[in-house]
């Protein structure tokens, strides 16, 4: 039986790790499809009279201090928060994957350049950066929230792959298939890629749950997806002042954020040891 | 080992530096320019071109860059455009305040993510193994910024045991006797610190107790059962003795989190720290400031690196430290 088949067997036996991909499904279902039968997560009916009402029929979660409605605006929430999380930890982990093959496969020079700019991009200050180039970009889309929190979050998967390719390099079977003489770029596919695969696959879906609450971070703080567009970090802002008046406000995105992660995090929990039995505690 | 710390303290500088230009170089390439004023109060175009002037960012980019690096090696970091202040001053009154509340929450998150880890590893496989395991996942799931404003709700609120504002209270500080002015200032760290710890514990515990557990399979351990040394001696005298390393490396790769948590709790609680200050700093543009901010970021994230080098060279004598 193939490894991967083995680790698929691994991780279906482990009880809290599908539960938690079935609640990532769940909420990526719930992201998709809610928003379009939910309220308009802009529109405020009546700022005045209908600000800041408990959970009631008509809004299931309360409405916040601009009357909108608190579920509509959480599954609209779910959707930056998804699109970010995955998003980001997909590419980033494709620029550190791709830095750490060049490294482990290029000449000496090439890997202590990349890796000694690694070591020092190690030492930046992430959220000072992240807080610097978005407090001056009104309103960035997603995408550039995406592409800067990867931009800042490849080079921990850089030193995984690198290491990974130099341990591999000179093992038996990449040493016969060059022998063989199977060109650069067969090796790198056929050989190495599905080795240094399983390493990267953990790191990036460990990576996700980071991703949301530093986007979450951001967007608390007014930067990045900028209101009024519903993201669970600027609800968490509007929450802030009506703390002990509307407790919905700020609690609903809040306990969305840490569901969410949660199901992500016992995700990562049972890929991590589904494809590294010795790591499995 | 001596050439070995030299080393690493080499890479210190060079990263420090590195972190200097790359955020002088951001600030600078950022749209917006500081001394443009708020709405409110528009300066005449001459007022700015001549406050411009004076602060030398009429120059262009490379000799601002050379002056700040300049003014840097004489050890002077500049006036702040906003506060009018010289920037080492603000940052004199700001660095101590948010190191009292990140060590207090690294001291507190590492005894209690210890705790945690060692009494999961002593009862693995039991039901205490898994609800601290529950308890950790969620901690470590959750905004740090979110966890503080239900600590602030729940017991500054509602059950009004603790204060929610500031570093002292204002009213009667001065009044207090030393150790009462102590106290003070402890019951207002109390809430921000218990923020940062809860969520760093989590991460901790996680991590200590997969290395607990594997450091309880090793060889020593087994030859240790089988002298027949009692599990607590085990756990107390071996296991946790070879987790001591990692424990410091750790704390010294937790900086940046501290820094990053600091920024966003420290608003909630109005702590007069680093995070607070660089937050206002780079809405306003106040370049200097943000500059230096970042160069003690820098300097700490360095410093903790290091910290986490030391620790493993000296734990692990494998590691050759010499090359």
């Amino acid at each position: 039986m193939s490894p991967w088949r083995l680790a698929a067997r691994r991780f279906a036996r482990n009880r809290p790790a599908v539960r938690g991909a079935a609640l990532v499904a769940l909420l990526a279902l719930a992201a998709l499809v809610g928003p379009l039968f939910a309220a308009d997560p802009l529109a405020q009916p009546d700022p005045v009279r209908l600000q800041d009402r408990p959970p009631s029929a008509d809004h299931l979660m309360g409405t916040d201090p601009f009357s909108r409605d608190v579920l509509s605006r959480t599954l609209h929430g779910a959707r930056v928060s998804l699109v970010v999380g995955v998003g980001a930890a997909l590419l980033a982990v494709t620029l550190g994957a791709g830095v750490g093959l060049v490294a482990g496969l290029a000449g000496r020079r090439t890997d202590q350049l990349l890796m000694r700019g690694v070591d020092v991009a190690l030492a930046l200050p992430r959220i000072l950066l992240l807080l610097a180039v978005f407090a001056v970009w009104d309103n960035a889309p997603a995408a550039a929230v995406v592409g800067l929190i990867a931009a800042t979050g490849w080079f921990q998967t850089s030193r995984i792959v690198r290491a990974a390719v130099l341990s591999l390099r000179e093992a038996d079977f990449v040493v016969a298939a060059r022998a063989l003489g199977e060109p650069g770029w067969g090796i790198v596919r056929r050989h190495l890629l599905p080795h240094v695969a399983a390493p990267v696959i953990v790191s990036a879906s460990l990576d996700v749950g980071n991703i949301i609450l530093l986007e979450a971070g951001l967007s608390y703080l007014g930067l990045g997806v900028r209101p009024p567009t519903p993201t669970w970090g600027n609800m968490i802002m509007d929450g802030k002042d009506v703390l002990l008046s509307a407790p919905w406000v700020a609690l609903a995105p809040g306990l969305a954020l840490v569901v969410t992660v949660v199901a992500f995090n016992l995700a990562a929990d049972g890929l991590r040891d589904a494809l590294d039995p010795r790591a499995a505690a | 080992m001596l050439r070995f710390v030299a080393r690493r303290l080499a890479f210190a500088v060079v990263s420090v530096a590195a972190v200097v230009l790359v955020t002088f170089l951001l600030v600078h390439a950022a749209p917006g320019a500081p001394m443009l004023g708020t709405p409110e109060t528009i300066a005449s175009p001459e007022v700015v071109a001549r406050q411009r002037a004076l602060f030398g960012l009429d120059r262009p980019l490379p000799e601002q860059l050379l002056r700040y690096a300049v003014n840097l090696a004489r050890g002077r970091l500049g006036e702040s455009f906003v506060l009018h202040r010289p920037v080492a001053d603000v940052l004199a009154e700001a660095v101590p305040n948010t190191l009292l509340l990140g060590g207090t929450a690294l001291l507190a998150s590492l005894l209690l993510g210890l705790a945690a880890a060692a009494a999961q590893a002593a009862r693995h496989h039991t039901r205490t193994d898994t609800v601290l395991g529950v308890v950790t996942l969620v901690f470590y799931s959750v905004p740090v910024f979110w966890l503080g404003l239900v600590l602030l709700l729940v017991f500054g609120e509602h059950l009004h045991w603790l204060p929610v504002a500031g570093m002292t209270s204002a009213a009667i500080h001065d009044r207090l006797p030393p150790l009462g002015r102590a106290l003070d200032v402890a019951r207002h760290l109390v809430l921000p610190a218990a923020s940062l710890a809860l969520v760093q514990a989590a991460a901790f515990a996680r991590f200590q107790r997969a290395a607990l557990l594997e450091t309880l399979a090793a060889a020593h351990i087994r030859s240790a059962r089988a002298r027949g040394l009692p599990e607590r001696a085990i756990l107390l005298r071996h296991a946790l003795r070879g987790a001591l390393a990692p424990t410091i490396t750790l704390a010294g790769l937790s900086v940046p989190y501290f820094l990053a948590g600091s920024v966003l709790i420290e608003s909630i609680f109005g702590w007069p720290g680093l995070g607070r200050v660089t937050y206002d700093a780079i809405f306003a543009r106040d370049y200097n400031v943000i500059t230096a901010a970042a160069l003690v970021a820098g300097v700490l994230v360095a410093l903790g690196n290091l910290a986490a080098d030391v620790a493993v060279a000296v734990a692990d004598p494998r590691i050759r430290v010499d090359r």
